[in-house]
């Protein structure tokens, strides 16, 4: 399933990032400690957190996730969506918690 | 191997204080290894370590450098800064303990996960410090029958 199809289904909204909808998602890692992202989420997963500054960028770059998901309907930072529209990150926004976004991924992909 | 016929040599300023640009350096590293072909579970372990050294130097040390050597055997990862130093060093290297602030908290930094990290993802770990002078973490990365990290 592409991010693109994701955030229809799920109706997440669209903070940044557009041009890379295509990539294909599998999996998600919930997390806000940014050590523990970069090293136990998975390559082409869906991050979701509800950590909204500049570094959530370079840790979705560095650890190669398909999307970061926003949840609790947090807002996100203007550098961080500048950062994501510019490196080609997904950004979604989602007024859902973590855990009924990851209830929902897996019935979907 | 024979993709790189000569040593590969990059040196990084890394900036304190300046979170915005944190990650830049391993961004780069990154992007180097992945044009050079390289194994992307190397790849990967080499990222999680420049990353984590590069953020104990912007969040611990006010900045510091990094010296990065790709050879066709290892990637080696050197970091130095010329920061506070660490008092305790058996400490420092349990997961959960840190003394990040509020502020680095607050930006997710602080799961005292980082030297941890480099430990577990690099292949051979060698760390040194000296109060009021300093710290220097070297990192090697076999490029061939190095670690398997889950
Ligand atoms: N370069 C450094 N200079 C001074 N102190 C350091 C340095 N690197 C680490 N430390 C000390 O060691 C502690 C543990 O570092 P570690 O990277 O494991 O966790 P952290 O940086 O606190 O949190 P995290 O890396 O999970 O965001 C730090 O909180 C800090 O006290
Ligand atoms: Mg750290």
């Amino acid at each position: 399933m592409t991010v693109q199809e994701l955030a229809i289904k799920m109706e997440f909204s669209v903070a940044a990032g557009a041009k890379a909808f295509n990539k294909e998602v599998c999996g998600c890692y919930i997390g806000d400690l940014l050590s523990r992202v970069i090293s136990r989420s998975k390559p082409s997963g869906a991050w979701i957190t509800i950590m909204t500054n500049v570094n959530v960028a370079a840790v979705a770059l560095l650890s190669d996730v398909a999307c970061v998901i926003l949840a609790e309907d947090v807002e996100p930072d203007p550098p961080l969506i500048e950062r994501c529209d510019i490196e080609g990150i997904p950004l979604l926004r989602s007024k859902l918690d973590a855990y009924t976004i990851a209830c929902g991924l897996k019935e979907i992909i | 191997m024979s993709f790189l016929s000569e040593l590969i040599k990059l040196v990084y300023q890394v900036d304190g204080d300046d979170f915005t640009a944190a990650g830049s350096a391993s961004s780069d590293v990154k992007r180097i290894m992945k044009q050079l072909g390289m194994d992307s579970e190397i790849t990967r372990r080499v990222t999680i370590c420049m990353y984590e050294g590069e953020m104990n130097m912007v969040i611990h040390a006010k900045g510091g450098e990094a010296f990065v050597e790709i050879d066709d055997e290892k990637v080696k990862i050197l970091m130095k800064d010329k920061g506070p130093g660490i008092p305790d060093l058996n400490l420092a290297m349990q997961e959960g303990w840190t003394t990040a602030d509020e502020t680095a908290r607050n930006l997710g930094f602080g799961a005292g996960m980082g030297l941890p990290n480099m430990k577990r993802y690099s292949d051979e770990f060698q760390i040194e410090t000296k109060m009021g002078e300093g710290t220097t973490v070297t990192m090697q990365i076999w490029l061939n029958g190095g670690k398997k990290v889950a």
